[in-house]
């Protein structure tokens, strides 16, 4: 489809580039001008356009988990929160550890035509980390990293196999650092809020332990790691040196985790309940600003669709994570503007960087790039509510918040997928 | 933050779920109905009329004996009708959820749940989803809080000691496992006790334990010094030997409450403990049964505790 989008506020992340213009869109794909007619014009007063947002951790509950979602609630999502590209962690039931599994849920988002879905696979058979899965045929079968999303890795033996294996090939490896013996039994941040709560803890060094094993085996075997979903501050700092160093380590934070802090586990709300867990008011803080200078690439959503049976339990039996599909742009906007980043910069974090990191075209506004486009208002109002997300997870901290940030469109490959 | 989820629109009890959070006056006005209902369980007829027709429900998910005792008869005494429920061999097992549990009870006119649940905050959660006229009252979450076990030990001291803003308490053994230290903490920094002392080894204290207002020590001769009041907890069998302890023995030698280590504490201290006591353990049989103990007046002032905490709820 041809289409002339008019008097937007032009906002492309990759080059920096952020003023009044046109996006034009033809056969899929950005560019320069349209030789014929458009066939659909679209006026964008007050609105930014910008490239669509690329999430690097989406889980869609498919297989195994459709009573808590299914791809088709979760695509839909997906575009009504202007994300565009999505990769999903190979924590399914089974696992996405065998080549099968991955071509039909390629095959099933394919049929859905809406956001594009990049499968991570699993590193380990069954995520049970002891024996190495057939990357190269699950990477012939479209999985563009290899992960054990937050399944423990507690053999270092394993993992050092495993990163030689994928350093062989060249397959990134996306690795959550959290020592499995330290983190065994916690959930929470293990601090003074915890031993209020009397929740058993995880420490922040089960991260800092893990991440320095990490980084020296990237150093031994040249892999090209990135570090899905830090939490402390002492992994910023870690990272903020592997990266003067020039080890081939990126990294992410999940949305929640630049907002939200141990002290808002309140009287117990399970929605706080998250892996890795809310830590400090100091981890949060300098993980928002690791995320603003950089050392942090990517700020990703970590969706994890709950039912409300997984969630109204006891704190430390409610099953962890957050919706955040639909709040990945009001979130990111809330943080850019708590640092005073411009608006390219804040957005960088959700398309240019993690499309760098999935080494895919998409992220950034240039002709020729895939014309994957959203069009939202920064500045409109956004009420929390379950009946309003698509997601069929309702479970999030924001419930009830007065964000900022609303998706008016949303384009794949060039066809309005979304509109509001 | 959401409001105290204790307190109703009106700031009062509506539920006990924690001592944490709860303001003096009503800590004081717990003490003094519990001083009031100490006077019912002496006498030869030892019932009042206050819960007549109310149903109380006993929902313990987690084995007890004397906790679940202590409020049936605490129940009975103000003449509520009592149900005990081992949920451990019930629901849970047959796969039922927590809040079906609670919402089945509910629907058989439950007016106050007493509530013991392995895991910390799921009286809160119960709390949340009650009809407004239900009551909550926490016997004991994970290791998260024992608010009945600690006015009781708030009771005692005060028994004793009558005035709390000058006295040193010590609490020794397990603080990392124990909603018995924490409500006690709590009720002791909101009374004004000026001085509340946690002993222990690292491996059994929760990490950034003096945010909540007590000074550490590892040396027990040095913690109990001057002490007015020693509060020994109950070290779990489970937890004796293994990666935080290397023995009992090991752990009675350095931070058993024995005749010497008490000792060092003032003439007058009282030693009180939260039963069941491992003898030889954390405690000696000659501190336990010895001149400063107030290990069974603790059990006979519970009763009274308890009656005041649900008349107290029940009222409001």
């Amino acid at each position: 489809m041809r289409i002339h989008i008019k008097n937007a506020r032009v906002v492309d992340p990759a080059s920096g580039k952020d003023g009044s213009g046109d996006v034009f869109v033809a056969d899929g794909k950005i560019v320069e001008s349209l030789k014929d007619k458009a066939e659909k014009v679209i006026d964008a007063k007050g609105l930014v356009v910008a490239p669509g947002f690329i999430d690097l951790s989406a889980r869609l509950r498919e297989p195994g988990y459709e009573y808590k979602a299914t791809l088709e609630s979760e695509m839909d999502a997906a575009i009504a929160g202007g994300v565009t590209s999505l990769a999903c962690p190979p924590d399914t039931d089974p696992p996405l550890d065998e080549p099968g599994l991955v071509d039909m849920l390629r095959r099933r988002a394919k049929a859905l035509s809406r956001a594009r879905v990049y499968p991570v696979g699993a590193l380990t058979v069954k995520l049970a980390g002891e024996a190495l899965t057939e990357m190269g045929q699950l990477a012939d079968a479209g999985c563009v990293a290899f992960s054990q999303a937050n399944a423990p890795l507690a053999d270092t033996q394993v993992l050092w196999r495993a990163l030689q294996y994928a350093a062989t090939f060249g397959f990134p490896v996306w690795l959550r650092a959290e020592d499995a013996w330290l983190a065994k039994g916690g959930v929470s941040h293990d601090g003074e809020v915890a031993t209020r709560l009397g929740l058993p803890g995880i420490p922040a060094f089960a991260e800092t332990i893990a991440l320095a094993t990490i980084l020296e085996l990237v150093r031994a075997t040249r892999a090209r790691v990135h570090v899905c979903r830090l939490s402390s501050a002492g992994g910023v700092e870690l990272m903020r040196r592997a990266k003067e160093e020039r080890l081939p380590v990126s990294c992410d934070v999940g949305i929640h985790h630049v907002h939200l802090c141990d002290m808002d586990l309140g009287y117990f709300d399970s929605h706080c309940r998250l892996e890795p867990p809310l830590r400090s008011q100091r981890d949060r803080d300098a993980l928002a600003r690791a995320a603003a200078d950089g050392v942090v690439d990517c700020l990703c959503s970590d969706h994890t669709p709950v039912d409300e049976d997984g969630k109204h339990l006891p704190f430390a039996q409610a099953e962890p994570g957050a919706t955040g599909l639909e709040l990945l742009l009001p979130l990111t906007l809330k943080w850019g503007q708590a640092h005073g980043l411009p608006l390219a910069a804040t957005l960088a974090r959700i398309t240019s960087e993690p499309a760098r990191i999935l080494g895919v075209a998409s992220g950034r506004l240039a002709a020729g790039a895939p014309a994957d486009l959203v069009l939202f208002d920064p500045a409109a109002p956004l009420k929390v509510a379950a009946e309003t997300l698509k997601s069929q997870g309702k479970n999030t901290p924001f419930l009830g918040y007065e964000l900022a940030g609303r998706v008016h469109a949303t384009i794949v490959a060039g066809n309005v997928v979304y509109e509001s | 933050m959401q409001r105290n989820p204790q307190l109703n629109a009106k700031g009062e009890l509506q539920h006990l779920l924690s001592i944490e959070g709860l303001p003096r006056e009503i800590l004081m006005q717990i003490l003094d109905t519990a001083e009031s209902f100490a006077g019912v369980t002496e006498r030869e007829v030892k019932k009042v009329p206050l819960l007549r027709g109310k149903s109380v429900f006993n929902l313990f998910f987690e084995p007890s004996t004397r906790t679940r005792t202590t409020f049936e008869i605490a129940a009975k005494r103000l003449s509520a009708d009592v149900i005990n429920l081992n949920i451990t061999v019930s629901s849970a097992t047959k796969g039922e959820s927590l809040l079906d549990t609670v919402a089945n009870l509910s629907a058989m006119q439950a007016d106050i749940f007493v509530v013991r649940h392995e895991f910390s905050g799921a009286p809160f959660l119960i709390a949340r989803h009650v009809k407004p006229h239900e009551h909550v009252i926490n016997a004991g979450d994970g290791r998260h809080a024992h608010p009945t076990q600690g006015l009781l030990d708030l009771f005692t001291i005060r028994h004793y000691k009558k005035d709390f803003t000058k006295l040193t308490v010590a609490i020794v053994g397990d603080i990392l496992h124990s909603r018995v230290a924490r409500s006690l903490i709590h009720g002791l920094t909101t009374l004004g006790a000026p001085e509340v002392r946690v002993i222990g080894p690292q491996t059994l204290l929760p990490s950034g334990v003096e945010a909540l207002g007590v000074r550490v020590f590892h040396d027990m001769r040095a913690g109990v010094k001057d002490a007015d009041v020693v509060v020994m907890l109950r070290l779990q069998n489970e937890r004796m030997k293994g990666a935080l302890l290397p023995s009992a023995q090991e752990f009675n030698k350095h931070y058993g409450l024995t005749g010497d280590k008490l000792a060092l504490a003032r003439s007058d201290a009282i030693v009180m403990h939260p039963g069941p006591m491992n003898r030889g353990v954390e405690i000696d049989s000659t501190v336990a049964d010895g001149p400063h103990s107030v290990i069974l007046p603790q059990v006979t002032f519970g009763i009274a505790v308890r009656m005041a905490v649900m008349s107290i709820v029940a009222g409001n």
